[in-house]
Order: structure tokens, then C-alpha cells, then sequence
């Protein structure tokens, strides 16, 4: 089963290379990652999305809480949550596909964020489904280019993931 | 008083209460050598390898129950020093590892002897440092030996480039460590363990498995008491031999791959396992399906929550120390007024016992050709069961761990989760060293004992008496074993050629070298290498032994725990 796991580790130099190095070393999959500092300049949040049977999750959950670094783990699936992806897409846009492009982007509540002769880029954010939904939704011959930060995940309510 | 880099390293292993400190020089860590040179409040063991600074400051932690710590250069030094890493953190040994690097700013610009040791110890090391700062160097140590030490121990290692040795700055000790990120838990959850009491009050046929963690938690008494009180068989892994006394009757000897045949039996058809620091290793368990085929219920004590239902499910998770958790343990089954159901109890005995009389560790006694049980039997009566043994990897260490009955924690020691040949010496050095009176026998192979033989130079130098067993059978014998059985008795490349002479290496070292042919010889020769007369002298005993002789039982790789073969089968 799909897993989304939000950590809170030390913001230190190399501490993102040990998550990393610990899934690749235990051969646990890993579909997206994403980090950056929390508003406590002290620490990292980072979130992780993994696929793998109840007992690797385990695993994981337990590998990841013994790093020394890290500081809380929670597996935002066990409860309801949020969960976020941000995606820039460049599509190819002349005569009547910016019209084209323009409806859909709307319709997936993107932002064209940036307009050039014959290209737009647009911001798009959601889950990852929703992602996928708009890519399938446009012509693929316009896509240019893309590029996606990964999910980023959020307990709903006063589920909360603090020190 | 502002120091510099490199007297608060030594400052801080006099504040940590060091003795002894494994290393080798080179140029990022001439500054601290320097100050090693000025101070005496620890004494600098200069080994002829990294590896091998390593390998003894991890048996000294085996040994005595304290951290180890090395000291190597970097580059070259911190790479040799990468198997003696790995032995340790597989077999969760509390060593502090530090490493020079070059200057901070030259880090990244492939610097002459610059290799990125934080990266290449990643993955074998509990946690590590890179100390950018001179001012983070006294705590960065300071956390060091609380990490390597607490919790599940580990090898921790701090990597030190070589200006942060010549900064200064005012140097103070801290007194405690808190990290908000690192927190063992000790206590087990009362609630668990009253379950878990429960459970064993209730077993008919109960079973208690030891491991490592009894040894390394100083939980030996509790875990005897314990199966004392309600009278429960015993068995210990490799790692936890000498966690329960050996020549106790109640003691089934060792389990798994080369496990006796009653504890593998016992293991498998008990109804309730008492698990303690033992991880249920893949040589332990055997096929974890076969495993799982048998109804039991499992009480699992571990301090590290991953070694718990990581390839068995447990029933009764207590994650803990087991010196804590067992004590807790031990007031409730005191005090409960329910008692072991002894009717079952003698019939789980009885059955014990008759698996017991299938005797699957006999051999031939009367060969003329040694064998090599025979002289580790030997080694057991000539030293009263009360030497510390060490060993390399091999047929060798198995027979070492079948037939040196370990009364005692801490008197064996070996290379189980790495399975390090070459380990036998150097684990031989530190030992003495943190027992300087104690009878050291080094339990080797002629193929181990050669990839650490330059530390017979050590020994030399520092006047460690330590007596090798080599029992010489001129072939990498565990190799040869499974090419016998499963690859058609093919001996790819597992023969030793060209052997040294052992007992004119043995001399040319300065030592006392000794070669015996004879079943008959044994006896006298280990008891002159363990007469007073030896008692300060290295003694390099070359056993020729029998080289067709294998370790039985074996449970192949893939069987299930009660499928062993044994010697009379084939
Ligand atoms: C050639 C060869 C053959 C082998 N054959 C066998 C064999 O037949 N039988 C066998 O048993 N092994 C065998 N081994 C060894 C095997 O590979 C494993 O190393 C060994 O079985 C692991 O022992 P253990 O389960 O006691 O765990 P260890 O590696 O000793 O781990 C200790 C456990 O205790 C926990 N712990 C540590 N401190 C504490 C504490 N204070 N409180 C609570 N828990 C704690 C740790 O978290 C860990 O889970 C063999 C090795 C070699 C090289
Ligand atoms: C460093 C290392 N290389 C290879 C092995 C694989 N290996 C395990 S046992 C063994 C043979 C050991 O031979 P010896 O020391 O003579 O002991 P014996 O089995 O003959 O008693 C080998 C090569 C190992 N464990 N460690
Ligand atoms: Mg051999």
C-alpha cells in the first residue's frame, strides 16, 4: 500500500543522506521525497511517499526513528490528512492552443505563470492524481517540459507533528 | 585557558575515563599524536593495521563492557578501518571511531589521503560527526560515547579534519548529553510485561532464547534467576553464549544453523518463547515459513524496537532494557500466587531429554589424526572453562562455540553478524589488555589467522601473552563443507597452499611456536603453553588436524530449524 510518512529531523549537513542512504540500503521504495526547514530554523520537515506491505512499513517507521537525527516520525496514512503536490508544467502554445490551454488550465485551477511567444508555463498544485488528471487532460504533443515537487503532507485537524 | 583541537581530544578521553586508545599515525592526526605523546592519562596501543585498532578496541568493549576507541588517520586510515566498523556494528559494540580528514578547506577538492569517511561509514555506523568547528568538538565527542553506549550500542565515529586539531578554543567537558532526537527507551511498559508473565506462568512447553543483548545489557543473573525460578530450558545464540552458564544442566547449548539438535527441536515445538536480546537471525531460525508452521506465542525484550518483529511476528512486544524489563519481570512471578504447570513441565523435560541423548555433538575420540573438537575439549578442561576466548570464522568457531562450555558473559568472543575472518587476534589484544591476568586463547583457522598475522608484531610490543589454537586443517574449511555438500565436493580455490611455517613465523615475531600432529600430544602441549612458565609469553599453537572433519548439525540454507543433518546420518 501507498504510504505518505512526515518527518521532523535535525537540519544538519548530511542528515538527508541518511534517510536516503537507509532506503536505498534496505531496498524500501521510494516514490517521492521532499525537505525543507520548518519555521524552527533547527529543524527539517521532510515527507516521504513509499509503497510496501504493512511489515515494511513497519520496518520503516521503526528504521527511520532510529536514525539519530530524526526526530518524530508519523505515518500521516494511519489518520486523515492533506496532501499536497506542486507541478510546473511548459506547454507549446500558439494560435488557437493558448485559448485551449488557457480553459484547462482554469478548469484544474492552475496559474499561467509565465507567457512567452510560443510557450506558457503553468503552476498547478494538488494531489498527485490530480497532477496526473490534468497531464492526461492536454494534448501530449504540447507538454514540453515538467516538473514535480513531490507530495508534501499535513495531519487534518489538531493532528499535529511537532517537537 | 583556550586548548587546541587536538588537547581536547585528549582531554576529553581522560574526561570519558579512557585506558587505552588503538591507533595508527598519519598526517591528518599528527596533532593529536602529539598531545597523546604530552599526556598519560591513557595509554596509545600502535597496531600494524587499522583494521586491527578496530577489531581490538571493539573486543575490549566486548571484554570489559566499556567503549572502545580508535584512532586512525585519514584516507588510507579511516579505509582500512572500515571492516573493523562493520564487525562492530553488526554485533551492536559500543566503539568510538576518530578519524582524521583533511583540513575543512580543502574537504571536496580530492586533497591528498581525502576520502569522505562520514559517507563511507554511513551505513555501518550507529550514527557519525563531521566536526566543522573547533567549538563543537568537546560536546561532538561528549555525544559520541553517550550514542555508542546507550540505547542499542554501536560504533560511532567522528571525523575530524586536521585544522579543527590546531584551532583553539576554551574547552569544557559537558557533564550530560540531551538530544530532543535521541531517547532510548529503558523501562519496558509495565503493562506488557505483566502479559508477558502471564504467558510463561501459563507455557506447557516453555522455552527461553538469549542473545547478545543479555550479554551487552549485563542481564546474565536475571536471565539465570529467571529460568531458575520456574525451571525453563535455555538456549543462547552465538552472540549470547555465556549469558546462561553452559554446564548447567538446564542449558540446551547454542541453536540454529549449527545449533544442538535439542535446542533447535525445543525451539521449534515449544509453545511459548520467551525471546531476550536475540534478534531471530536468519542462521538462528532457519526458514522463517518452516519457523512459523509451529503454534507458539512469542514474548520478544529488545531496547531497539526494529529488531522486534522484524522477521518473526511477536506476540508480546517489550521494547526495554533487558536487565530492567527482567527485573520487573522477575518481582511479578515472584509474587504471583499461580505456579509452572509441573505435570507439563516434566513431560516438555522428558521429551528434552530424549532429543538431548541423541548426543548430535559426538565424534570419533579415538582418532590418531586430531580432530579439532577434541582440542577445543582440551582447551576447556586445561583452562577450567575460564579463559576468554576469541575466535575468526570458520569450522573453527563453530566447534570453539559447541565445545568451550562458557560459564560466564563476556568470555567469548567473536565476529557473528559480519563474520570477520581475521577478527582472532586483534579481538585476542584487547581482551588481554582489559584483563591483563586472565588466560587469552585465540580460537583460529590457518585462512583467518593470516588476514590479521602482522598483529603478532603488537603483541610483541606490548607483551600480550595471548595463546593461539590454530587448528590448522589446511583448508578454508567452512568453504570447503558447503562445496562438499552442495557443490558436489568441487574445492574452488578453498585449499590452503604455500603455508608459512607457523611456528618459525611464530619465532621470527619472538614468539614461543609449537606444532602438534598427535591426538596424543594435545594435552601436554596446551598444558605447557598455559604453565606458569608461559604465563608471559605469546604462544602460537599449530594444530594439524583432521581435514575432512565438518560441523554437525547443519541446518542447510532455506530448512526449516528442525531439519538439521547430523553426523551419524550421513
Ligand atoms: C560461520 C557462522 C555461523 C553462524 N552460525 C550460527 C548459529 O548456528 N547459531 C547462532 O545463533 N548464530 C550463528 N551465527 C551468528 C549469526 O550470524 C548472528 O550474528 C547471531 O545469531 C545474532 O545473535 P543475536 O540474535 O543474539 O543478536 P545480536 O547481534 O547479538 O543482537 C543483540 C540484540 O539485542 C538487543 N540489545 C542490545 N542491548 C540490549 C539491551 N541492553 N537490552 C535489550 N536488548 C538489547 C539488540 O537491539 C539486538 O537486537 C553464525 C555466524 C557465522 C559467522
Ligand atoms: C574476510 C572474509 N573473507 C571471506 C570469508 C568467507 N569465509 C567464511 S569461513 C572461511 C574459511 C575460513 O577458513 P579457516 O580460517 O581456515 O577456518 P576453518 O573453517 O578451516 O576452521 C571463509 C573464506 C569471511 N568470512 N571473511
Ligand atoms: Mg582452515
Amino acid at each position: 500500500m501507498r504510504h505518505i510518512i512526515s518527518l521532523l529531523m535535525e537540519n544538519e549537513a548530511g542528515a538527508l543522506s541518511r534517510v536516503a542512504g537507509l532506503f536505498s540500503a534496505r531496498g524500501y521504495n521510494i516514490e517521492s521525497l521532499t525537505v525543507a526547514p520548518t519555521e524552527d530554523a533547527t529543524l527539517s520537515r521532510m515527507t516521504i511517499v513509499t509503497v510496501g506491505s504493512e511489515d515494511v512499513i513497519e520496518q520503516i517507521i521503526k528504521q527511520l526513528n532510529k536514525l539519530v537525527d530524526v526526530v518524530k516520525v508519523l505515518d500521516l496514512t494511519e489518520g486523515s490528512h492533506i496532501e499536497r503536490e506542486l507541478m510546473l508544467v511548459k506547454v507549446r502554445a500558439a494560435g488557437k492552443e493558448r485559448e485551449e490551454l488557457k480553459r484547462m488550465a482554469d478548469i484544474f485551477r492552475g496559474r499561467i505563470i509565465d507567457v512567452a511567444d510560443l510557450s506558457y508555463t503553468i503552476e498547478l498544485t494538488g494531489t498527485g492524481t490530480k497532477l496526473d488528471a490534468f497531464l492526461e487532460a492536454i494534448d501530449e504533443s504540447v507538454i514540453l517540459e515538467t516538473v514535480r515537487t513531490g507530495a508534501s503532507g499535513i495531519g487534518r485537524g489538531d493532528r499535529i507533528l511537532k517537537v | 585557558m583556550e586548548l587546541t583541537g587536538a588537547e581536547i581530544v585528549t582531554r576529553c578521553l581522560a574526561e570519558e575515563g579512557v585506558e587505552f586508545v588503538f591507533g595508527y599515525p598519519g598526517g591528518a592526526v599528527l596533532n593529536i599524536y602529539d598531545e597523546i605523546f604530552k599526556q598519560n592519562s591513557f595509554k596509545h596501543v600502535l597496531v600494524r593495521h587499522e583494521q586491527a585498532a578496530v577489531h581490538a578496541a571493539d573486543a575490549f568493549a566486548r571484554a570489559s563492557g566499556k567503549v572502545g576507541v580508535a584512532l586512525v588517520t585519514s584516507g588510507p586510515g579511516a579505509t582500512n578501518a572500515v571492516t573493523g566498523i562493520a564487525t562492530a556494528y553488526m554485533d551492536s559494540i559500543p566503539v568510538v571511531i576518530l578519524s582524521g580528514q583533511v583540513p575543512t578547506a580543502a574537504i571536496g577538492l580530492d586533497a591528498f589521503q581525502e576520502v569522505d569517511a562520514v559517507g563511507i561509514t554511513r551505513p555501518c555506523v550507529k550514527h557519525n560527526f563531521l566536526v566543522k568547528d573547533v567549538r563543537d568538538l568537546a560536546a561532538t565527542i561528549k555525544k559520541a560515547f553517550h550514542i555508542a553506549a546507550t540505547g542499542r550500542p554501536g560504533p560511532v565515529l567522528v571525523d575530524i579534519p586536521k585544522d579543527v586539531t590546531s584551532h583553539k578554543t576554551e574547552f569544557a567537558y559537558p557533564d550530560s548529553v540531551s538530544m530532543r532526537s535521541y531517547n532510548p527507551v529503558l523501562k519496558g511498559h509495565s503493562g506488557q510485561i505483566k502479559k508477558a508473565a502471564q504467558m510463561l506462568l501459563e507455557a506447557k512447553r516453555p522455552m527461553i532464547y538469549t542473545g547478545g543483548g543479555v550479554v551487552l545489557g549485563n542481564a546474565s543473573e536475571q536471565v539465570t534467576e529467571l529460568a531458575k525460578l520456574l525451571h525453563y530450558p535455555v538456549t543462547n545464540t552465538l552472540m549470547g553464549l555465556g549469558g546462561y552458564p553452559a554446564t548447567d544442566r538446564q542449558f540446551l547449548g547454542m541453536l540454529g544453523m549449527h545449533g544442538t539438535y535439542e535446542a533447535n527441536m525445543a525451539m521449534q515445538h515449544c509453545d511459548v518463547l520467551l525471546a531476550v536480546g536475540a534478534r531471530f537471525d536468519d542462521r538462528v531460525i532457519g526458514n522463517p515459513a518452516h519457523f512459523a508452521r509451529e503454534q507458539r506465542r512469542i514474548v520478544h525484550i529488545d531496547v531497539d524496537p526494529s529488531s522486534i518483529s522484524k522477521r518473526v511476528k511477536v506476540d508480546v512486544p517489550i521494547v526495554g532494557d533487558v536487565q530492567q524489563v527482567l527485573d520487573e519481570m522477575l518481582k511479578l512471578l515472584k509474587a504471583s500466587k499461580e505456579k509452572p504447570d509441573e505435570a507439563a513441565l516434566n513431560t516438555w523435560w522428558t521429551q528434552i531429554e530424549l532429543w538431548r541423548s541423541r548426543n548430535c555433538l559426538k565424534y570419533n575420540r579415538d582418532s590418531e589424526i586430531i580432530k579439532p573438537q577434541f582440542v577445543v575439549e582440551k582447551l576447556w578442561e586445561i583452562t577450567k572453562g575460564d579463559a576468554i576466548v576469541t575466535s575468526d570464522v570458520g569450522q573453527h568457531q563453530m566447534w570453539a562455540a559447541q565445545f568451550y562450555k562458557f560459564d560466564k558473559p563476556r568470555r567469548w568472543l567473536n565476529s557473528g553478524g559480519l563474520g570477520t575472518m581475521g577478527v582472532g587476534l586483534p579481538y585476542a589484544m584487547g581482551a588481554q589488555l582489559a584483563h591483563p591476568d586472565a588466560a587469552i586463547a585465540c580460537i583460529t583457522g590457518e585462512s583467518s589467522i593470516q588476514m590479521c598475522i602482522q598483529e603478532l608484531s603488537t603483541c610483541k610490543q606490548y607483551r600480550l601473552p595471548v595463546k593461539i589454537v590454530n587448528l590448522n586443517n589446511r583448508y578454508m574449511g567452512m568453504v570447503r563443507q558447503w562445496q562438499e555438500f552442495f557443490y558436489g565436493s568441487r574445492y574452488a580455490e578453498s585449499y590452503m597452499e604455500s603455508l608459512p611455517d607457523f611456528v618459525k613465523l611464530a619465532e621470527a615475531y619472538g614468539h614461543v611456536g609449537m606444532k602438534i600432529e598427535k591426538t596424543a600430544d594435545v594435552e601436554a602441549a596446551l598444558k605447557e603453553a598455559f604453565s606458569p612458565a608461559m604465563k608471559e609469553r605469546l604462544v602460537f599453537m599449530d594444530f594439524i588436524t583432521d581435514q575432512t572433519e565438518n560441523v554437525f548439525p547443519m541446518v542447510e540454507g532455506g530448512k526449516g530449524l528442525s531439519e538439521m543433518i547430523l553426523a551419524e546420518e550421513l
